[in-house]
């Protein structure tokens, strides 16, 4: 029987009105699809998006969420609900060798929001944030945890992380939240 | 911390992205059996240990996945190009001494 982990349920990061604001993501299907280019159109009207072909590109329609991570891998994030189906759809309409895995359970989602969002996020991720384009996603160091890092606009980013590296992320968030709060 | 150009991503990214993967374009014998022990030590272990300009593979892990060449001054650590992995060294490169 699978043993469901939540690392960070129950936790909660006071928010900052009006300039920051932690949360965890509602519960989502993640799939990781590994697949060569040719098949890409095709498995994109499987899963209801348009899988993008740029490094770091991301197709975003309502809870669905397509990132183009690297040249034959792509993560796709959907509506709890949908995995198995879209699952199914894959194995009837691919026209190439694919290979879809449901990470779901393996990462959880942190949601970071307000004009602070920039400052906080980039005490502890080296990677330049204010120059990343909006509507962009990479994969990315948190410190030391490897995470996917999404910027749907510059005062709205979403995390991705293993639940294990979850509770060090969200601790260094509550440590940031706390220093914004005080204007450190 | 170094930024790093993955010609990939095409982007400068932060160093703690990339793993290093040793020097670059060493060819695999095309057949190990026909080589010598000395030959094959040579082609498994030994290596040029440049002090200056050095051409080294290296993966940018935690980012495109992808694997690319870089040439980089040992003595300052300066990245003086990258490039793809598969494609010839930079001719620009060759002149600057170096070695094999």
């Amino acid at each position: 029987m699978i043993q469901e982990c939540k690392t960070l349920q129950g936790t909660a990061i006071p928010g900052i009105p009006g300039r920051l604001a932690v949360t965890l993501a509602p519960d989502c299907a993640r799939l990781v699809l590994r697949l060569r280019p040719e098949g890409r159109a095709a498995a994109g009207t499987a899963l209801g998006l348009t899988l993008p072909d740029r490094f770091g590109e991301v197709d975003e329609s309502g809870e669905r969420l397509a990132i183009c991570l690297g040249p034959d891998e792509w993560f796709v994030l959907l509506p709890e609900c949908e995995a198995a189906a879209a699952d199914e759809r894959m194995a009837a309409t691919a026209t190439s060798p694919f290979s879809l895995v449901d990470v779901s359970h393996r990462e959880v989602g942190i949601a970071v929001c307000g004009p602070a969002a920039t400052l906080a996020l980039s005490s502890f991720c080296a990677f330049d944030l204010e120059s990343m384009p909006a509507g962009s996603a990479t994969r990315t160091i948190l410190d030391r945890a490897p995470a996917v890092l999404v910027k749907h606009d510059a005062e709205r980013y979403r995390i991705e992380v293993w639940q294990s590296f979850a509770d060090h992320v969200w601790s260094l968030l509550a440590a940031v939240s706390r220093e914004i709060a005080l204007d450190i | 911390m170094l930024l790093i150009t993955c010609p990939y991503c095409a982007a400068a990214r932060p160093e703690i992205e990339f793993a290093y993967a040793g020097e670059a374009h060493i060819a695999r014998p095309a057949d190990p059996a026909a080589l010598g022990d000395e030959a094959w030590r040579d082609y498994l272990y030994i290596r040029s240990n440049t002090r200056g300009l050095h051409v080294e593979r290296w993966r940018h892990i935690n980012g495109c996945g992808r694997f690319f060449n870089a040439a980089r001054d040992t003595v300052t650590d300066k990245f003086a190009a990258t490039y793809r992995a598969g494609d010839a060294r930079p001719s620009a490169l060759l002149s600057e001494g170096v070695q094999r």
